[in-house]
């Protein structure tokens, strides 16, 4: 299994063409107390870019973009009862939905955990 | 090509101000934002951490960016009551008043709170909006008024239940104030003791304090209320979803120049003798609406499930639009989503049923009293 970064501050964690998406540690950090996500329905159809879901932190509302275009499998049920999962578990438990990738080239694009450090360090 | 290249110009960038807490927010870890033309902290440990933190204890909140004043001179509360609703000439020394300046047609410029301080009226504006207070009111008090913009002063609120203690430990005698009440005590050694002009009231719903003092001291001043145990810092994060909770419009948001203050959910700041008399900006529209009840009017609104509606959100009855939500957010004491916004005559009676739209999906809401969260202050003649 490996993992991509967005730009965005999203992860993917991609086994074959399936993969797992949820925000960053820094992502989260940045937004603060989340008290509202809203992930995609299953079947769902995503395009690399377009909106995927929403964050809605004490502040504000923020979308959470796919990082690649695919079908979703599923989404994450445990933050709606518990959205914090999102500030303690952003890179495990609080994963937003599954996919299935429709063209695994597109992950080229992304960045790998060192080049996204280095792009967070850059802020 | 566009016909409007001869009003073009370079126009310079606008210089972010720093206020003089600016390096002690720093240093204590907040997130800065710039807001209002200042850099302030948004956020220290977390809004909601803060935000219940205050309910519970004593939070510190620098509201430095507000505009005080200090308009003086004979004649100065009748000059005043021009602008504004308020009974400004019965306020006795020591007293302070909510009010509203308002435009010639009636129209809200500004929320404020006016003290009757030994000088003459010391006001405390939006920092937002306060040079435009500033020059609406020069432009419209006699010449004879003097106005004072007090740049060199700080503003500090300590708000909290635990408030009184915490201030009453560094500056003895605060306690004796009762809610929207002022006056000048004193602070640090007996021999050289800084004179502080302190209030008792805020913008949290809470019991507390608004702490006038000289920049040069301001950092001493929040080093030592902060080394009180009751006491943290707080940003403006939370200072918003406290004076939600609570019920308290924020200006250029719940209210503005369209929203006279009948709309605004402020009739209370309509003095018995302004309505009788009238005489004041705007009061003929606005002794109108009083009678007559408001088109619209800014209420609370109780918000079903979990997703915050937000500023901007279409308020519906039905397939029609009937309001505006004009803040909204996560609410940490209640547990839920609460908001407040402008709706229509008909459909704004508590326990109406509506509806908003938030990204094309419609949320159940309910016309709630406000506030949403019981308000503490430590009033004149009440049990305590």
């Amino acid at each position: 299994m490996t993992r991509y970064f967005t730009e965005d501050h999203e992860w993917i964690e991609v086994d074959g063409e399936s993969a797992t998406v949820g925000i960053t540690d820094y992502a989260q950090s940045q937004l603060g107390d989340i008290v509202f996500a809203e992930v995609p329905a299953v079947g769902a159809t995503l395009k690399k870019g377009g909106d995927a879901a929403v964050v809605e932190s004490v502040k504000a509302a923020s979308d959470v973009y796919a990082p690649v275009s695919g079908t979703v499998t599923d989404g994450n049920a445990a933050l709606e009862g518990d959205p914090a999962l999102v500030n303690s578990d952003p890179e495990g438990d609080g994963w937003f939905f599954k996919l299935t990738l429709s063209d695994t080239s597109e992950l080229d694009s992304l960045m790998d955990a060192a080049a996204y450090k280095a792009f967070v360090d850059g802020l | 090509m566009s016909d409007t290249d001869e009003f073009e110009y370079e126009l310079e960038p606008i210089e972010i101000l720093e206020l003089p807490l600016d390096a002690w927010h720093r240093a204590r870890g907040a997130r800065m934002v710039e807001f209002a033309g200042y850099h302030m902290p948004i956020q220290y440990e977390g809004i909601m951490a803060e935000h219940l933190w205050t309910r519970e204890n004593a939070g510190l909140f620098d509201v430095s960016h507000m505009g005080q004043l200090m308009l003086s001179g004979d004649g100065v509360a009748e000059a005043l009551e021009a602008l504004v609703p308020g009974d400004i000439s019965a306020l006795k020394e020591g007293k302070m008043r909510y009010s509203l300046l308002l435009d010639e047609d009636g129209g809200v410029l500004d929320d404020m709170m006016i003290t009757a301080a030994p000088m003459g009226l010391y006001v405390v504006v939006n920092g937002a909006v306060k040079w435009d207070d500033m020059g609406y009111l020069r432009e419209h008090l006699p010449d004879e008024i003097t106005m004072n913009y007090m740049e060199g002063r700080a503003l500090l609120a300590l708000q909290g239940p635990k408030a009184v203690d915490a201030l009453a430990r560094v500056v003895p005698g605060v306690g004796a104030l009762y809610f929207m009440e002022a006056g000048t005590f004193f602070w640090g050694p007996r021999a050289d003791p800084e004179p502080l002009w302190i209030s008792r009231s805020g913008y949290t719903g809470e019991d507390g304090f608004e702490i006038s003092v000289a920049a040069e001291h301001a950092k001493a001043l929040a080093d030592q209320l902060c080394a009180q145990p009751e006491v943290q810092p707080i940003g403006l994060g939370a200072r918003d979803s406290l004076r939600l909770e609570a019920g308290l419009p924020l200006y250029g948001h719940d209210m503005n120049p369209d929203i006279d203050p009948v709309e605004g959910n402020a009739s209370f700041a309509i003095s018995k003798r302004r309505r009788v008399e009238g005489g004041f900006a705007g009061s003929d529209r606005i002794l109108k609406a009083l009678a007559e009840g408001p088109a619209k009017k800014l209420v609370g609104l109780s918000v079903d499930g979990k997703m915050p509606v937000r500023e901007g959100a279409p308020v519906f009855a039905g397939d029609t639009q009937v309001g505006t939500i004009t803040s909204g957010g996560f609410a940490p004491s209640v547990g839920a989503p609460i908001a407040m916004g402008y709706v229509a005559g008909g459909h704004n009676a508590i326990g109406s049923a509506l509806e908003a739209e938030v990204r094309g999906k419609r949320v159940a809401l309910t016309v709630a009293a406000m506030p949403f969260v019981p308000h503490h202050y430590h009033r004149r003649g009440a049990n305590a």
